[in-house]
């Protein structure tokens, strides 16, 4: 690794397609990880964010069907569910004292516009002081296609209905080849960022993700974290950047898991390319907990929560849990050195010890 | 390399950045193993009794002898297993069980000479709080005890039953089992017979950052002596299904503890030239960080192991498995004997 580059990081100087390739292909792991470390220090001091949370899937029945995905079924086939929301409340009612609920599914061939829109207000009645955080790019763009209606008028709705934050999910890996042979039912990347654009606009946070450890290059890997830099400069709208590595098992792509070397390199050089990001996560579902804890030492700053109930990660073959508990979160915080902070899902501080 | 003393290496273990850590160990590796090479052994953990007097309070696999999941495997069960692990390109089996209350000496010379007589494949077995109680049983030294085993076949010791080398914590752990200087005695003589062993740890529990010192100075100083270990191997305490598990809760080390205790041992340990990661206890992405932090072997493919299992830690895996998880970290996999002697190169 030539050190102008060390230097320049150091410096504020932000890093070109070239010095982050250089970055990647390096095989320093310690100095890449010492400063992200330090960047992420920068941003958040010796703060390690997690969240109470817990996930609902109102549907695993999908028109999109993509490769990478242990998930999705077709409608009618063997093992597809679809949740009423009075059901989708009943879960929630069943578990107290969580501060977001994480709503993701699958593209559902006849639950129309509305259908979504209701499932959020009755959430928000219920519960009006969780944060509701709901619907990837992917499903929005799904939406608006079923609806007829323009993406700022379904972001709109949603929002009034109590939507707040959207997840980052549906990124996948921008580069164009690669994301046709990965999901080509799926949006495409350009429109992704489109939707982004547009919720961040009518003042919904979201999230973004990277799914690596595939098929891609590291060019289409840097490629999507420069073109999520471009969108945050205009925007500011990004709470948190998520690489996710990939799970090959019952996939139709298969292959292997990513290294959790490369894990913690991609996190950390993240935390390098995306000055304008607060927050890196290491998502302890796709990472394991002891890469993840790990990756606290490698520029992340949240581990995001307790979760309950994940069901995408785990039919792919996760290896960890399906849930944790606050104090499993905090004492992993504790023995990474850092100090833990409970958030909402706006990066609000609920506890601090 | 100038030796680390002991002062020095405690305060680096409990206060330098784990970075800085495994940096430097990442260098010494690099200097002991020069070819980027991760080696591995395709083997199998036979547990010929789960039956145990000794009880610690670290294992969820020991039962008592009245116990209905009592058991001991029959010699056809054990060829057949044998057979299995040849089949699969083993080259070793790792044999160890608890102490049961009715098996002798004579139990372990025909089980050795049966296994010798119909295979070929290393036997390395019977740790040393196994040959602690057969001398005992039979009022034999340690060097005898050793030595009868050897005749009737055994070939290379497994560094079980160290736990902690540190008598004040045994007496908590497993007051029931040898203390640290027995088991440093039957290595010290089984190196003297000619033969060779591993080290292990297991931390995690009670231990204090200065009883790992301690640990690790007691095997620095005896490799010292007689150049007898093949490799150190350091792993977490498992807490599930333990009675320990009552005092210490769920938790223990975490992935940032086990590769901080990982980097101290590489360095500390000088003289022995391989550690091994720990993929049974650590799942095989942290074991891949461990290739980074001073180990430069992945143990066992362990086609079977059940003690770790009995505290529900469960990381499945197949030497396939094994082999492009080595890759994807960019080094070369390679199989190796129980000696470090190189088989195939993948």
């Amino acid at each position: 690794m030539q050190s102008d580059i060390l230097s320049r990081i150091e410096s504020g100087i932000r890093l070109s397609f070239h010095d982050t390739l250089e970055l990647f292909r390096s095989d320093d792991i310690f100095e890449i990880g010492r400063l992200a470390s330090k960047i992420a220090q920068l941003k958040n001091g010796s703060n390690a964010y997690f969240i109470v949370n817990r996930h609902i899937n109102p549907t695993n029945i999908c028109v999109n069907r993509c490769k990478f995905c242990a998930f999705s079924r077709s409608k009618g086939e063997v093992g597809s569910f679809e949740l009423t929301i009075d059901q989708i409340l009943e879960r929630l009612s069943s578990s107290g004292g969580f501060s977001e609920v994480h709503i993701v599914g699958g593209l559902h061939p006849d639950w129309p516009f509305e259908h979504y829109v209701a499932m959020i207000s009755a959430i928000r009645q219920k519960f009006p002081t969780i944060n509701i955080k709901a619907f990837t790019a992917v499903e929005i763009d799904y939406f608006s296609r079923i609806s007829g209606l323009g993406l700022e008028q379904v972001l709109n709705k949603l929002k009034d209905s109590g939507l707040q934050i959207m997840p980052g999910g549906g990124a996948e890996i921008f580069a164009e080849g690669i994301r046709n042979e990965l999901c080509p039912e799926k949006i495409s990347g350009e429109r992704w960022r489109e939707v982004m654009e547009v919720a961040h606009r009518v003042g919904i946070k979201t999230n973004a993700t990277m799914l690596y450890g595939h098929l891609e290059t590291l060019e289409d890997r840097i490629d999507h974290l420069l073109k999520l830099r471009e969108l945050q400069d205009r925007t500011g709208g990004f709470q948190a950047f998520i690489p996710l590595a990939y799970h090959p098992k019952n996939t139709e792509i298969g292959g292997f898991y990513s290294s959790g070397l490369d894990d913690l390199k991609t996190i950390a050089i993240s935390r390098l390319v995306l000055d304008n990001f607060d927050h890196i996560k290491a998502y302890w579902i796709m990472l394991g907990e002891k890469v993840s804890q790990t990756a606290l030492l490698f520029g992340a700053d949240d581990l995001d929560g307790t979760i309950i109930e994940e069901k995408i990660t785990h039919m792919a073959g996760a290896m960890t849990g399906e849930g944790m508990t606050r104090d499993d979160l905090i004492y992993l915080i504790k023995k990474a050195g850092k100090t833990p902070v409970e958030r909402d899902g706006l990066y609000n501080k609920i506890w601090k010890e | 390399m100038e030796r680390i003393s002991r002062q020095k290496a405690l305060d680096l273990f409990k206060n330098a950045d784990l970075l800085d850590l495994g940096d430097y160990v990442d260098r010494m590796r690099k200097s002991l193993h020069p070819e980027g090479m991760v080696t591995f052994v395709v083997d199998r953990n036979i547990n010929y009794t789960n039956v145990c007097i000794n009880q610690c309070r670290f294992c969820a696999f020991y039962r008592s002898a009245e116990s209905p999941e009592a058991y001991i495997l029959s010699e056809g069960e054990l060829f057949k297993k044998i057979e299995e692990t040849i089949e699969l390109g083993g080259t070793q089996i790792l044999i160890q069980g608890g102490l049961h209350p009715d098996l002798g000496l004579d139990y372990y010379t025909s089980l050795l000479k049966s296994i010798k007589s119909r295979f070929e494949i290393n036997v390395h077995g019977f740790s040393p709080p196994e040959v602690c109680y057969l001398a005992k049983k039979h009022n034999l030294t340690i060097n005898d005890t050793i030595r009868t085993l050897k005749d009737a076949g055994l070939d290379s010791i497994p560094g079980g039953g160290a736990e902690i080398l540190s008598d004040r914590i045994r007496e908590v752990l497993s007051p029931k089992k040898i203390k640290s200087g027995d088991w440093l005695r039957v290595m010290e003589e089984a190196h003297g017979l000619g033969m060779r062993t591993t080290a292990t740890m297991m931390f995690g529990s009670i231990e204090t950052p200065e009883d790992i010192i301690e640990h690790l100075d007691a095997i620095r100083s005896l490799q010292d002596r007689t150049g007898g270990f093949t490799a150190f191997i350091p792993w977490s305490f498992q807490p599930g299904n333990t009675d320990l598990n009552k005092d210490t809760g769920s938790h223990t080390a975490t992935a940032v503890d086990y590769l901080r205790v990982l980097s101290i041992s590489r360095m500390y340990l000088d003289n022995v030239k391989n550690v091994q990661a720990s993929w049974v206890t650590q799942g095989l992405k942290l074991a891949q960080v461990a290739l980074r932090f001073g180990a430069n072997d992945f143990g066992s493919t362990m086609i079977e192991e059940n003690v770790v299992r009995a505290a529900g830690v469960s990381y499945r895996v197949s030497k396939e498995d094994i082999i492009n998880a080595i890759k994807a970290t960019g080094f070369i996999a390679a199989q190796r004997d129980t000696y470090y002697n190189l088989i195939k190169i993948f």
